[in-house]
């Protein structure tokens, strides 16, 4: 493979065109956010985590996305309430396939919504006694709910209601935590601060308030595993190679997890963390609090996974670098078979993807192990210690875009016609119209999981079954 | 702990069977007897026993301020499909930009198809400020790039909570050259907080005519004989505008139906992506004001639009999700009656073979129980439609459903003898209908995809016919309206009691003296 992409396009001229349709404004704003990778660059080259321009159409979402949708959410055995109107957790509901196990509305919620349906009344005159009373009927009606959260939708932060009293004094009523956040929808620039809003709550109102379970016995390979959403069960595919090298993975964040792990988490003797952006706040409070080293790691495609796996093994002793070995052994086969089976059908096919936190760079290599190529990507929310993490991904030539709008996106596929487009659900029809392969890669397209060793076994067969499904040779070839 | 991989290359394990293996097995229990604190096992299954009960069903329909699994999305979803159905429309919602990923979301997943929509990408400074430089940029960048022939601007409930003025808004970003002056941007005012998403179809119907109409210099031009029909919020829109049109083509109607999603959610692969299909055009909008009636099918989605439009001089006509055989009658002699044509032969014959088809089956269908939920006019329509195949309505629920509402169903109920079991839970949600379902079980659950939780809890059987489907396919694209949309409506029916005759009859030599070949 050579070490550059994208040599048959002029791609600095096609960003130059498609930047035109622009007003002039805004396309200097635009400007800044994309980029094509040069030789050994340090960073991507591109602006980011500024606001969206308006009217653009960005793909991205808001911090209530961010805090309930993504770090709140999963966790199984709490009520996350949507506070405020009905919308954000209605059309929230059961949206991210982070996959658990237990007996939902008995003692697991996962894939329930509850809002506190905001009326008229309660904008004028506040949602707080509301707010009261919604908990004490959760806990009536939720007797084995373990806490609850509070996810403010855009209304709570302009009302000037007090969600932190309510909290603290309900709280020391029924006895167990509930966590207020402030992710309105407005604050911030997407996604992200959401993000970093639930994680602080994490901090001030479970690591501050709460203690370890009690009778939790440490052992020295105590490890975390940190912004894995278990989408499709990803965590779990993950888990199991922890496990199998003689790790104790006694938390995860947050997909599959529960408020206990959550609180048990500061006896870990290592964070590992997997989606970066979403979660490496608690990572590095947790550092500087409590002395806990983390460290990213990448579950996805074999390359990584092994490098991945030797990493987390070098921070531990002999024994467990030794398993760690054994694990790679052990999968080595299937990998092999894989790839045999895969390669061949996927090979030089190209990809540009555009998705959330870790997945624009993490991705990049399980599509070289297919032999495949990466000729464009870009984040929706990323900060700059993201782009500095990305080159070393890709190639010289790859077209970096930053909070792409959906005009770019359309434009910037259709010169460059990739094989295959990773994005997400609306993007996904404009291209399949288009008649490209596409594949979610938020919801793994309702497949997955991808991580782990077991995971890409399923992540070569999506793709393949992407780009060589017949129906693609049928968008064109109407004979009339 | 060490068990062989079971994945393998040759037969890829996915989520559906990788995690039923050995060695997940047994993570899943470390994890939940080392990790995770829960109840104990016999608590959990007292628990969920308990939730069976009736006395639970009265702690939970004491429920003042929570709300639980909702059947109501909020208003700008509403108001942005009701934009969509308009020719080159962009729908440009003012407030913060999740909530514009969210709609268009949710409409994605249930119609397989893209939605166009941008946002004006308010955040904490425009919170304080107001929005009205993201209104005037935003409306310059949406035009400049996606062209649209139109622009419906709609809100979220932060630009309502703050205050923005809409129209004042747009006359400054006109001001501001946004978008040329004589460029339509109707609006609507769609508080989140207030009613629910059929609410906020009303008020962008009600502001799109309104944009045109008011401004009409034609006043006196006498009305043509032309009719208008509003479908109203549905999830079946593209079968049953196309099936509508069909039927205007066989009565020789000039008809035009207002917000025509039809074409814009249903667009075809062929090499190239249309961002905008179909769709009433700004020339047939301002013309039906000149109509000589106006037909809403779905009451409840347009009150205020009718209102005004009865205002401006039109008969108005409302049906409630016109459904079956006699709702269907009563909509096609409206029809014939409002423009002076006959009922066609051609639907006359439909009619008969659907009775046709309702005879055929009703062995299966006579005193089969069933809760439905769902929009108020869907659930009315529902409940005609199983009372006339001999059915009965038990439960009907709908979290947008008024007083007035239930009042109304009741009379719909008191019309049949198959309604006399029913009862009408307006302002409830499915964590209400699960506690019904419980102490008062039906045979089979109509209503979307989010009911496959309560088919799980109660193992009743769920026929999915309204919006939004999300786990099925390609049902939105088969009418349910006219005959012909009612035969697809026995179909499903009709397929799920006969799936469920062979899932309760199939165990060999047990039951399978039942497994019958001819049903």
């Amino acid at each position: 493979m050579s070490l550059s992409t994208n040599q048959d396009v002029d791609v600095k001229d096609l960003v130059e065109k498609v930047l035109e349709a622009y007003p002039e404004k805004s396309r200097k704003r635009r400007a800044k956010h994309i980029n094509v990778l040069e030789a050994e660059a340090k960073d991507c080259g591109v602006k980011s985590n500024i606001k969206s321009i308006p009217g653009v159409m960005t793909i991205r979402g808001c911090a209530y996305a961010g805090s309930k949708g993504v770090v709140w959410g999963p966790i199984k055995d709490m009520i996350h309430i949507s506070h405020g109107p009905v919308g954000c957790g209605y059309y929230s509901w059961s949206g991210r396939r982070n996959y658990y196990i237990g007996d939902t509305g008995v003692d697991s919620w996962g894939t329930m919504h509850f809002t506190s349906d905001f009326q008229e009344k309660d904008i004028v005159f506040g949602g707080d006694k509301k707010l009261r009373k919604a908990i004490d009927e959760i806990n009536e009606l939720f007797p084995l709910v373990n806490g609850l959260s509070i996810q403010s939708e855009c209304p709570i932060g302009l009302i000037g209601d007090d969600i932190e009293a309510v909290a603290r004094d309900k709280a020391a009523e029924i006895g167990k935590p509930i966590i207020p956040v402030r992710c309105e929808g407005f604050r911030g620039v997407s996604q992200s601060l959401g993000h970093h809003i639930a994680n602080d709550t994490i901090r001030d109102w479970i690591f501050e308030k709460t203690e370890p379970k009690a009778g939790f016995e440490s052992t020295p390979y105590d490890v975390t595993v940190i912004g894995d959403y278990n989408i499709g069960g990803d965590a779990w595919s993950s888990r199991i190679l922890l496990e199998e090298m003689g790790l104790r993975v006694i938390a995860q964040w947050s997909g599959d997890g529960t408020l206990a792990e959550l609180e048990n988490t500061p006896k870990a003797k290592v964070n590992l963390i997997h989606c970066y952006r979403s979660m490496n706040y608690i990572a590095r409070h947790m550092e500087e609090k409590f002395g806990i080293p983390w460290m990213e790691y990448n579950f996805f495609g074999p390359s990584q996974i092994a490098d991945s796996l030797r990493k987390i093994a070098a921070l531990f002793d002999d024994k467990i670098k030794e398993n760690a070995e054994k694990v790679i052994a052990k999968y080595q086969p299937l990998v092999d078979a894989v790839i045999a089976k895969y390669r061949t059908r996927l090979e030089g096919k190209k990809v540009m993807i555009y998705v959330g936190g870790l997945r624009p760079r993490h991705v990049v290599d399980a599509y070289h192990d297919l032999g495949m190529e990466v000729v464009g990507t870009g984040y929706e929310f990323a900060h700059n210690d993201d782009y500095q993490r990305t080159p070393h991904y890709v190639k010289e030539g790859t077209l970096i875009y930053d909070d792409v709008t959906a005009f770019e996106l359309e434009k910037f596929v259709e010169a460059i016609r990739p094989d295959l487009v990773a994005s997400g659900i609306k993007e996904k029809y404009v291209f399949q119209k288009m008649g490209l392969p596409f594949r979610q890669m938020h919801s793994w397209d309702y497949s997955g999981p991808y991580h782990g060793y077991d995971g890409f076994a399923i992540f070569a067969r999506d793709m393949d079954m992407a780009i060589n499904n017949p129906v693609w040779g049928l968008v064109t070839k109407s004979p009339f | 702990m060490s068990h062989p991989v079971s994945q393998s290359a040759e037969q890829v394990k996915d989520h559906m069977t990788l995690f039923r293996q050995p060695e997940y097995k047994e993570l899943f229990e470390r994890k939940k007897v080392e990790f995770e604190y829960g109840h104990s096992d016999e608590k959990v299954a007292e628990i969920a026993e308990w939730t069976k009960t009736k006395e639970y069903q009265e702690k939970n329909f004491a429920r003042e301020a929570i709300t639980i699994n909702p059947t109501k999305a909020c208003q700008p979803i509403g108001a942005m499909y009701a934009a969509q159905g308009f020719a080159e429309t962009l729908p440009f919602v003012h407030g913060s930009q999740g909530c514009v990923a969210y709609y268009r979301t949710h409409l994605t997943r249930h119609f397989k198809e893209p939605n166009s929509a941008v946002s004006s990408s308010m955040t904490e400074d425009a919170a304080v400020f107001g929005g009205l430089n993201n209104m005037i940029d935003g409306l310059a960048n949406a035009y400049a790039l996606y062209k649209p022939k139109m622009i419906a601007v709609l809100t979220t409930c932060m630009a309502e909570v703050i205050g923005d003025d809409l129209g004042g808004f747009i006359v400054n970003a006109k001001k501001k050259e946004s978008v040329p002056d004589d460029f339509p941007v109707p609006y609507a005012h769609t508080p989140a907080f207030v009613g629910s998403h059929i609410v906020g179809y009303d008020n962008m119907m009600k502001g799109i005519l309104s944009n045109f109409w008011d401004k009409a210099e034609d006043f006196s031009v006498e009305k043509t004989e032309a009719i208008n029909l509003i479908p109203g919020f549905d999830g079946f829109a593209v079968g049953n505008n196309r099936e509508l049109k069909r039927i205007f083509g066989l009565f020789g109607v000039k008809a035009t139906i207002l917000s025509d999603v039809s074409d814009n959610f249903d667009t075809p692969a062929d090499g190239e992506y249309r961002m905008y299909d179909g769709g009433t055009t700004i020339e047939e909008t301002k013309a039906a004001l000149h109509a000589k009636a106006t037909i809403s099918m779905q009451e409840y989605n347009t009150p205020q639009t009718l209102q005004f439009i009865k205002e401006k001089g039109q008969e108005v006509a409302k049906f409630n999700y016109p459904m079956g055989v006699a709702a269907t009658d009563e909509f096609l002699v409206k029809l014939s009656e409002l423009t002076g044509k006959p009922v066609p032969a051609e639907l006359k014959l439909e009619r008969g073979r659907l009775v046709d088809a309702f005879a055929d089956s009703h062995t299966h269908l006579h005193g089969k129980r069933f809760a439905i939920y769902g929009d108020p006019d869907f659930c009315i329509g529902m409940a005609r439609f199983l009372m006339e195949i001999g059915a009965e309505p038990v439960h009907i629920l709908s979290t947008s459903g008024s007083k007035k509402w239930e009042k109304q169903v009741q009379k719909v109920l008191d019309g049949s003898p198959f309604g006399a079991s029913a009862k009408v839970y307006g302002g409830k949600d499915l964590w209400h209908l699960r506690s019904l379902m419980f102490t008062d079980p039906v045979d089979y659950l109509i209503g979307n995809s989010y009911g496959k939780y309560l088919e799980r809890d109660t193992k009743t059987p769920l026929i999915r016919l309204t919006y939004p489907i999300f786990d099925r396919h390609h049902h939105h694209r088969y009418p349910t309206w006219g005959y012909q949309g009612a035969l697809n409506v026995l179909v499903r029916i009709m397929d799920r009691i006969l799936e469920d005759a062979d899932n309760k009859t199939n165990s060999v030599g047990q039951t399978d003296y039942s497994f019958d070949l001819i049903r």
